[in-house]
């Protein structure tokens, strides 16, 4: 095809990702160096015949408001917000190492510092969740596929319901339940004879409600892609391995595995990347006092509409985006070499 | 399938049906209990006495003498006009899903027909375009919206979308058209069409099934969006789910759980509707292309 041609083809695609991908991130990379404006104070003096003079600071609203609308950006700051309390805290880290607590209590204090505690939680979240969901969607393909044909639409629709419908939706629903008052938390209650167990109320608890959702979510997309490349396995391969008398439990291994193994790569790379990004289920559960993610930082920050906001959401956001980069460089990396390979 | 030969011994397929079965309650229960228990009152679904109060509405038979209540429903549609949204939601998904469509597939063709080097590049870089999380570029771009004074407007919202949708989208319409075979359009070039003509009447009849699916996941991103809808649109233009999570503000100070329950049904029911149609293409679409790839 020549350039030409492709161009025209494309060209639409491409520029929608560059105006609407491309420039934000610079666009945030920017306001990420910039900080609100400080108030304008203006210095007057009323003298009184006999009292003398007394010195007054006051804000001056109008000039603070046309500097504030001649230069949306803020004044320039450099890495400033990159370093303070709420982002990267250095001199608060620098602090804890220099009080040479013992190895917890580092961790401790560490995690007690905003960013790193989303960090922390949004890392452990996708790092658990992407390989629980897959293995449990391969474990639920394969035991689908064996399913009488009769009954598989309806349970391949069934299955497809976590995953279709909106996680803020599929997170209330939960939350919901296992509420104090909804069915599973006062069946819990029961069965623990613990009227006072919870599932918000300790961080462990909350952490592990929020990774079982996550499984819960992610498995299905995990089972419709294994299932779906469960149909493209060969069946002279199956049958020649039938033949050389491989038991099933080897024929998942040495057959089906390797033919899905292409998707599984697929698979992980979209689930990391969507799990990176977990946002609802935080939202949903009520969850921010014992777990928030990066994204429930920028989200928050963004929603304090406030231009001083603006700035901290566009450096967590820089962050983020490092980070992002940094987990997925090794699965890209070999995406793009088998996609060399078969080019 | 059915030979001797493919036959499971005895406790593999019950085991195997036992699995099934207990992942079909897990899937399927909670949203089976939301929308029986949205028919109830407040009383009723968050029951301190006994789950059954749930089951058999003891309360809502109290309070509105029947055992089955819309006054959930009342509340969202009516009183909180989440009717608004509901349009709002169809507008913006419908149009999503068109235009990602329409982008994508010409992308995705033009990339699976060239054997320039460049095509690489475009789909790696796409593919960490796919990698940003909504919520980073969405702060990206308030600031410039406002100066331009296009915030808060559907239009906006829908081309925001369908541009985090293209890297996805591009994926997989190129992994669907890359096994179309060549000759098919290139008999149509030797026969004299432009590349266009070969694109319309050799390659879209054919393209369906890819379509259809790539179709569902751009529905899905329009239509269950949060970061995106929730930042980006005033109060009036909002879509479903940031109504909803607006909702839950004011739960807490009114205490109208019933309200969001309802609505929560009223927005999870046109999914359902959507993939008990669509659960065969999607699987066919995925086998075709995407898994191929």
């Amino acid at each position: 095809m020549p350039h030409r041609t492709f161009l025209a083809f494309i060209l639409p695609s491409i520029l929608a990702m560059l105006l609407f991908i491309a420039t934000p991130i610079v666009s945030f990379a920017v306001q990420s160096l910039y900080i609100e404006h400080d108030k304008i104070l203006v210095v007057s003096e009323t003298c009184q015949p006999l009292g003398g003079c007394v010195k007054e600071t006051r804000v001056d609203s109008e000039a603070t408001a046309k500097l504030r609308h001649d230069h949306p950006l803020g004044k320039f700051n450099g890495f400033g917000i990159y370093q303070d309390h709420n982002h990267l805290a250095f001199a608060d880290i620098g602090n804890i190492f220099a009080g040479n607590f013992g190895f917890y209590e580092t961790v401790a204090r560490i995690y007690d510092l905003p960013f790193y505690r989303a960090l922390v939680f949004t890392l452990t979240y996708a790092l658990t969740v992407t390989p629980l969901a897959m293995c449990l969607g391969f474990v639920i393909a394969l035991a689908v596929n064996a399913v009488p044909k009769l009954l598989k639409g309806p349970v391949i629709f069934f299955s497809l319901l976590p995953m279709v419908v909106t996680p803020l939706i599929g997170s209330l629903v939960v939350y919901w339940m296992i509420n104090a008052d909804g069915i599973l938390g006062a069946a819990l209650q029961h069965i623990t004879h613990n009227p006072n167990l919870s599932l918000k109320a300790s961080p462990t608890m909350t952490w592990i409600t929020l990774i079982c959702y996550g499984v819960w979510i992610n498995a299905p997309f995990s089972f419709i892609v294994f299932y779906s490349g469960l149909q493209t396995v060969p069946s002279d391969t199956m049958e020649s391995a039938m033949i050389d008398g491989a038991s099933r439990l080897q024929r998942v291994r040495f057959v089906v595995l390797p033919t899905l193994m292409p998707l599984a790569v697929f698979v992980t790379l979209v689930q990391l990347m969507d799990n990176f990004r977990v946002l609802e289920p935080i939202i949903g559960f009520n969850a921010a006092a014992n777990a928030t993610s990066l994204s429930y930082s920028i989200y928050t920050a963004l929603n304090n509409q406030s231009a001083q906001m603006f700035s901290s959401a566009a450096a967590t956001s820089v962050l983020t985006i490092t980070g992002v980069i940094i987990l997925l460089t090794p699965v890209l990396i070999k995406t793009a070499r088998e996609f060399g390979f078969r080019t | 399938m059915s030979s001797v030969a493919h036959r499971r011994p005895l406790s593999l397929a019950i085991m195997s049906t036992a699995f099934v079965l207990l992942w079909l309650v897990l899937a399927a229960f909670p949203y089976i209990w939301t929308v029986w228990g949205s028919f109830k009152v407040e009383a009723d679904f968050f029951s301190r006495e006994t789950w059954q109060n749930a089951l058999f509405g003891v309360k809502t038979v109290q309070q509105t003498g029947v055992p089955f209540t819309g006054g959930g429903y009342y509340g969202a549609w009516v009183e909180s006009q989440f009717w608004r949204s509901v349009i709002n939601t169809a507008i913006v998904a419908l149009c999503v899903t068109t235009i990602s469509l329409t982008l994508g597939t010409l992308g995705g063709y033009a990339l699976s027909r060239t054997v320039h080097r460049y095509k690489f590049w475009i789909l790696i870089v796409a593919l960490v375009f796919r990698a940003m999380p909504d919520i980073t570029l969405v702060s990206g771009y308030l600031l410039p919206f406002f100066q331009l004074n296009i915030w808060g407007y559907l239009p906006t919202t829908i081309i925001v979308l369908v541009a985090l949708n293209q890297p996805f989208t591009l994926w997989m319409l190129y992994s669907f058209f890359v096994n179309i075979p060549k000759e098919l359009d290139e008999s149509a070039l030797v026969d004299g069409c432009s590349r266009f003509q070969a694109f319309r009447l050799a390659v879209m009849p054919v393209m369906w099934p890819g379509v259809i699916t790539t179709g569902l996941f751009s529905f899905l991103l329009g239509y269950n969006d949060f970061a995106v809808t929730s930042m980006l649109l005033t109060q009036e233009n909002q879509t479903m789910i940031p109504k909803i999570s607006s909702f839950l503000f004011k739960i807490q100070s009114e205490g109208h759980v019933m309200y969001a329950v309802a609505a929560v049904v009223s927005a999870t029911a046109p999914l359902f509707i959507l993939i008990m149609f669509f659960q065969r293409q999607l699987v066919a679409g995925l086998t075709a292309g995407a898994v191929k790839g």
